[in-house]
């Protein structure tokens, strides 16, 4: 499974994807360091699209809001499941992310073993998703 | 008189094959030993054409009948909880499972747990709460109306698993989905505003 990760704060991408190592889901984690950097890499000619996107909302360039509003009027991209895994954890943000076409909303932990269950669980049911028929438009998880 | 013959069952086996799918207009490829690649699903009578067919000579499908009994399962489990009627209770969701695929609760509950890696309950739960899901968003049925057709003991206990599975109550799932709707509806309305060639950034349009 192919994921990607958005986000400008090093040290939560390397705790991100530690958590996905230590998963037993094989898995490959990509990352970009921030929006910009996120949709070039997406509207990149051959580049592997995720199987599941993960965006921080605070990113400098271009926020995460921002990715998600582009991502979702892009024909090749808009079916990308997209989870925002941001330290906010306002009801404001995430429903207006859920509106905007989020699937998943993710609080960013502190601890690691948390990060691990949230993850596995996101993946858990972003498989549910893809093998058992579930409609993907309304396809809402808060974590 | 004795004859001495010489044979390699690997041959053997493939020949016999090859024969069997071909007879069945099957489009395959043998991968190895014990493994055949279908293109395409297979229809009913003829699985149970084949399965008959190589029975007689001792070979059994395996990995399949059990995948299709996983998908009977997922079927019934969702032609279920899509009845227009109420639910069946919780109780006699096993008996209704077990009559309807013929087997014992105890075997298919298991089977399921160990391809699925899920439970059957957990399945139903989430099948239940994308049922709820779909209610919410396209009814006018009120949280109450769908805790008694989706057989929860009550409101509560239907907002509760609600939340559990997705995080939202049905309440705030509800909102959401409609604030959706409109905004896909405005970019819409905009898009082909833009398409007419008219200005979008002057608000002269008024409604009587």
């Amino acid at each position: 499974m192919y994921i990607m990760l958005a986000d400008d704060d090093e040290d939560d991408r390397l705790f991100f994807k530690e958590a996905f190592e230590a998963i037993k889901i094989f898995t490959i984690v990509k990352s970009a360091n921030d929006g910009v950097e996120l949709m070039e890499y997406l509207s990149g000619n051959g580049n592997t699209l995720p199987d599941i996107l993960f965006l921080d909302l605070n990113m400098p360039r271009k926020s995460g809001m921002e990715c998600l509003m582009d991502i979702k009027r892009m024909d090749h991209l808009k079916e990308i499941p997209i989870a925002i895994y941001s330290t906010s954890a306002s009801e404001q943000d995430i429903e207006n992310t859920f509106v905007k076409g989020a699937n998943i909303y993710i609080k960013k932990p502190n601890d690691f073993g948390k990060l691990k269950k949230l993850l596995e669980e996101v993946i858990k049911m972003n498989w549910h998703y893809q093998t058992s028929g579930l409609n993907r438009d309304s396809f809402l998880l808060s974590l | 008189m004795k004859l001495y013959i010489r044979y390699s069952p690997g041959t053997v086996v493939k020949r016999l094959l090859q024969e069997q799918f071909d007879k069945l207009q099957l489009n395959y490829s043998i991968i190895g030993i014990g493994e055949v690649d279908i293109t395409g699903p297979i229809q009913g009578d003829k699985l149970k054409e084949l399965t008959s067919e190589l029975s007689k000579y001792g070979i059994e499908i395996v990995e399949s009948e059990k995948n299709i009994l996983i998908q009977k399962i997922k079927d019934a489990i969702i032609e279920m909880v899509y009845m227009d009627d109420k639910l069946p209770q919780t109780l006699s969701i096993s008996s209704y499972l077990s009559d309807k695929l013929q087997s014992r609760y105890g075997y298919i509950s298991n089977l399921f747990s160990n391809t699925t890696f899920t439970s059957i309950e957990n399945f139903i739960k989430l099948q239940k709460t994308e049922r709820a899901k779909q209610l919410l968003s396209t009814s006018d049925l009120t949280c109450s109306e769908i805790a008694w057709k989706l057989n929860y003991s009550s409101v509560a206990h239907f907002s509760s698993q609600f939340k559990n599975v997705t995080g939202l109550t049905p309440t705030t799932f509800q909102r959401i989905m409609k604030k959706r709707r409109v905004l896909r509806a405005e970019e819409q309305l905009l898009g082909n505003i833009k398409i007419l060639g008219l200005d979008t950034t002057t608000n002269y349009y008024k409604i009587n």
